[in-house]
């Protein structure tokens, strides 16, 4: 065993060289993934900008599909599968038992992408990402989608095989870390949205084939216990990615253990009804059904990330004031470390995410509000915040710490490192906010040309569409440049990066290409810390958070009652 | 003593709660409950509901229904779409199919029709522009809409799910005319003695 550890210098962790291979490996799949999304976004995008129009009608929904499967599947997923490594074999200390099990969960996750790219390339799966029946792809297709998620599947069992060998051998004390608690709940998650992908790809598959008949409306309601939940496998990766942005770069602490937790299992318990709100108007189920479910129990998934969205800036907060940054009501933030590509990452991700993505879900995902929001720009606004904006920009943050602490590399170009999480964000930011504005007016989604050339009538869109879109299209750009310099740098970070001395590559090390919570890291917490007097604020222990967080429940609360005064004067329906 | 999320936790970690922690986790949780009551609170009082009379309906069936529904009611064309205008209180149809909406609805201002969706082949997106009126159309399913246009003019609808090559070329058209009639105005569809009505004029 000693021969395939190596211990991290600083820390006194010991890293497993195969879980090291696992994670480089999955990482740079997802990069090459999010590279091929990248570029289709870009086209796709220049083609919604009327102005530019540049695909034709056939390629449009081809890259429109490249782009959907890319991004939503290939990247995020073989991202995860990186993140279940690191948070099991890294964080527990733990060697990783069978390794060809991973191996072979990989190598199926590859087949099956590979299979889906000739696919959708070639013309055979113009289907976009949902791929509705009775729209058909051929039979490939859908065998390549299996493939995927019985890699997926094999991957996350092998998860669970690190974990329960972490804790037979002893390889910590006490109970998981959060993260790793998180990243389990992503795991399960997993394991049941890609159920869900087996219950409906293989009877699609075989359909496909002409072997049987699928109901449209069954198929909507499987595929969005896929398509959906899949979307909180990446909530939960990423909740659990801000808790480690938090602790490497400003010492983040958990304020408590059992409410953080019990948010994570509220995603598990409640996430796979969360299919429903693709349904809210859909002919194939009653009222009764589409408010219990969009409620989820009363909205308790979306209770959890409300609890989350405090926590993990608190968290932030009480470890700054904890290491006696305590000036006034914002000092922590303002003397956080900004120029650490991680701590701005973390902090856009979680605002994007909970600002625009958040409350613009939620209230779209309700019952009647969907009727002037279902497939209008308004839904893609939506989900560009919370997994690009949100999602994809955490897992940014996490590869500049990936980088120096897996693959022991300085980060190429760091200064645009520093830059890039504002880019980014800010990109992504202008982007969904504008699509989401132009999907009031109605405008369509997965749409090629909407002059409508050639239709029977006319539809005329306000002008104020054109400058919104313009709008769209210049945060897109913007986005896209600060995605592809975060290409740029991992790849050449990973490939050619200036190596890490053997002895000196954990936290502490030391280099031009390194955040600050590597070079510096947080000061360990000591009991005399424990600063009885942070009690004292009128607001609580961390009164910038509550400050916040009040901010945000106003500006929800605006958001969903002006929807529902928009709803209001529509007609009368129903 | 506090610790990070990359910590094990040692001993207990099932403690209690900051005060912060629960005044957040309370408004939070009461906020949810708003969220929730919201939905039923709509259904009695609100106008807008996606709730519909729901049926499955084989494609052909319906097909066949919207044939007899143009023949009975049919006034003109347009773009040699044949242009329908029904009764007030009555019920209509409407067909999502590659790549056209059939009829052409000529509806009364005030009045209010049950408006019957569905698709004879893939699935469609019925999107009233400009009022943003959204639903989904599924192949299969009859989804009967009870609707009241309150104003009057021209208004489109766009296909706003993705159904193939054509996609973009899918835009149907509603008139709604000038209500001259105040008891128009003031009629609603009597579901039972409409469905009658109309099952045993087409039959």
């Amino acid at each position: 065993m000693s021969a395939s550890m190596r211990t991290c210098p600083t820390t006194g962790l010991r890293v497993d060289k195969t879980a090291e291979n696992f994670i480089k490996i999955h990482a740079v799949v997802a990069t090459v993934a999010l590279l091929i999304g990248g570029v289709s976004a870009l086209l796709v995008m220049l083609t919604r900008w009327q102005a530019i129009h540049l695909l034709d009608v056939v390629w449009f929904y081809r890259l429109l599909t490249v782009h959907g499967m890319n991004m939503l599947i290939f990247f995020i997923i073989f991202f995860e599968m990186a993140v279940l490594y690191f948070a099991s074999a890294v964080l527990l200390n733990s060697r990783v038992p069978a390794p060809k099990v991973g191996w072979v969960g990989f190598a199926l996750m590859l087949v099956g992408t590979l299979m889906v790219e000739w696919m959708m390339f070639s013309g055979q799966a113009d289907v976009l990402f949902t791929s509705y029946v009775p729209l058909r792809a051929e039979p490939p297709f859908y065998l390549g989608v299996i493939l995927f998620a019985v890699g997926t599947l094999t991957v996350v069992g092998h998860y669970f095989g690190i974990i329960v060998v972490a804790k037979r051998e002893k390889t910590y004390t006490g109970s998981v870390p959060l993260v790793t608690f998180g990243a389990t709940t992503a795991a399960i998650i997993a394991a049941v949205t890609l159920l869900h992908g087996a219950l409906v790809y293989i009877p699609t598959w075989l359909w496909s084939m002409g072997y049987m008949e699928i109901d449209p409306q069954f198929y909507r309601l499987i595929w969005w216990g896929l398509g959906h939940s899949s979307q909180q496998i990446n909530v939960a990766a990423m909740v659990s990615i801000w808790y480690m942005l938090a602790a490497f770069t400003v010492g983040g602490v958990v304020l408590n253990e059992k409410i953080s937790r019990v948010a994570f299992v509220l995603y598990i318990m409640f996430i796979s009804m969360a299919s429903a709100h693709h349904l809210l108007v859909d002919p194939g189920m009653g009222p009764a059904w589409k408010i219990w479910n969009t409620s989820y129990f009363m909205y308790m998934a979306v209770f959890a990330s409300m609890i989350h969205g405090f926590t993990v800036p608190a968290g932030i907060e009480m470890g700054q004031r904890l290491r006696g940054v305590t000036q006034g009501v914002f000092g922590w933030l303002r003397r956080a470390p900004w120029g650490d590509p991680g701590f701005s990452s973390l902090v856009f991700s979680l605002t994007i995410f909970g600002f625009v993505g958040g409350i613009t879900g939620v209230t779209f995902g309700t019952e009647q509000i969907n009727i002037i929001a279902h497939n209008t720009l308004r839904i893609p606004g939506h989900f560009h915040s919370t997994v690009v904006a949100g999602t994809a920009l955490a897992f940014m943050g996490a590869t500049y710490y990936v980088i120096p602490l897996i693959f022991r590399r300085e980060v190429a170009f760091f200064k645009l490192a520093k830059i890039q999480p504002y880019l980014f964000a800010f990109g992504m930011l202008i982007f969904s906010i504008a699509m989401t504005f132009a999907g009031t007016f109605g405008v369509p989604r997965r749409h090629w040309d909407i002059t409508f050339a050639g239709a029977p009538f006319q539809v005329e869109f306000s002008p104020t569409v054109d400058l919104v879109i313009g709008v769209m299209a210049v945060g897109g750009l913007i986005g896209i440049l600060g995605g592809a310099i975060y290409i740029v740098i991992t790849v050449v970070s990973v490939f050619f990066g200036k190596r890490l001395p053997e002895g000196e590559s954990g936290l502490g090390a030391h280099g031009r290409g390194l955040p600050l919570g590597i070079i510096a890291p947080p000061r360990a917490l000591t009991p005399e810390d424990d600063g009885e007097d942070l009690e004292k604020h009128a607001l609580g222990t961390t009164p910038g958070t509550m400050i916040l967080v009040i901010v945000f429940l106003a500006a929800f609360i605006t958001y969903y009652f002006v929807n529902w005064k928009l709803l209001s004067i529509v007609w009368k329906i129903g | 003593m506090y610790h990070s999320g990359l910590e094990a936790p040692q001993g207990i970690w099932w403690k209690p709660v900051h005060g912060s922690e629960k005044v957040w986790a309370t408004i939070a949780f009461a906020w949810c409950l708003v969220l929730f009551a919201m939905m039923p609170f709509w259904h009695l009082r609100g106008g807008q509901n996606p709730s519909g009379i729901r049926h499955r309906v084989d494609p052909v069936a319906f097909r066949t229904r919207v044939t007899e529904f143009i023949e009975e009611y049919k006034v003109g064309t347009d773009n040699q779409i044949p242009v329908v205008e029904p009764p007030p209180g009555s019920h209509i149809y409407l067909q999502g199919a590659m790549w056209s909406w059939t009829p052409v609805l000529r509806l009364k201002q005030g009045a209010e029709y049950i408006l019957h969706l569905s698709s004879v082949d893939v699935n469609h997106g019925f999107s009233l522009y400009p009022l943003n009126i959204n639903f989904q159309v599924v192949p299969g399913y009859d989804y009967g809409l009870r609707i009241t246009p309150h104003e009057a003019g021209e208004f489109q609808i766009v296909c706003n799910e993705f159904c193939g090559i054509g996609h973009h070329l899918m835009v149907g058209k509603v008139v709604v005319v000038p209500s001259d009639d105040e008891q128009a105005a003031g009629t609603t569809v009597d579901t039972a003695a409409a469905a009658v009505a109309t099952e045993g004029g087409s039959r």
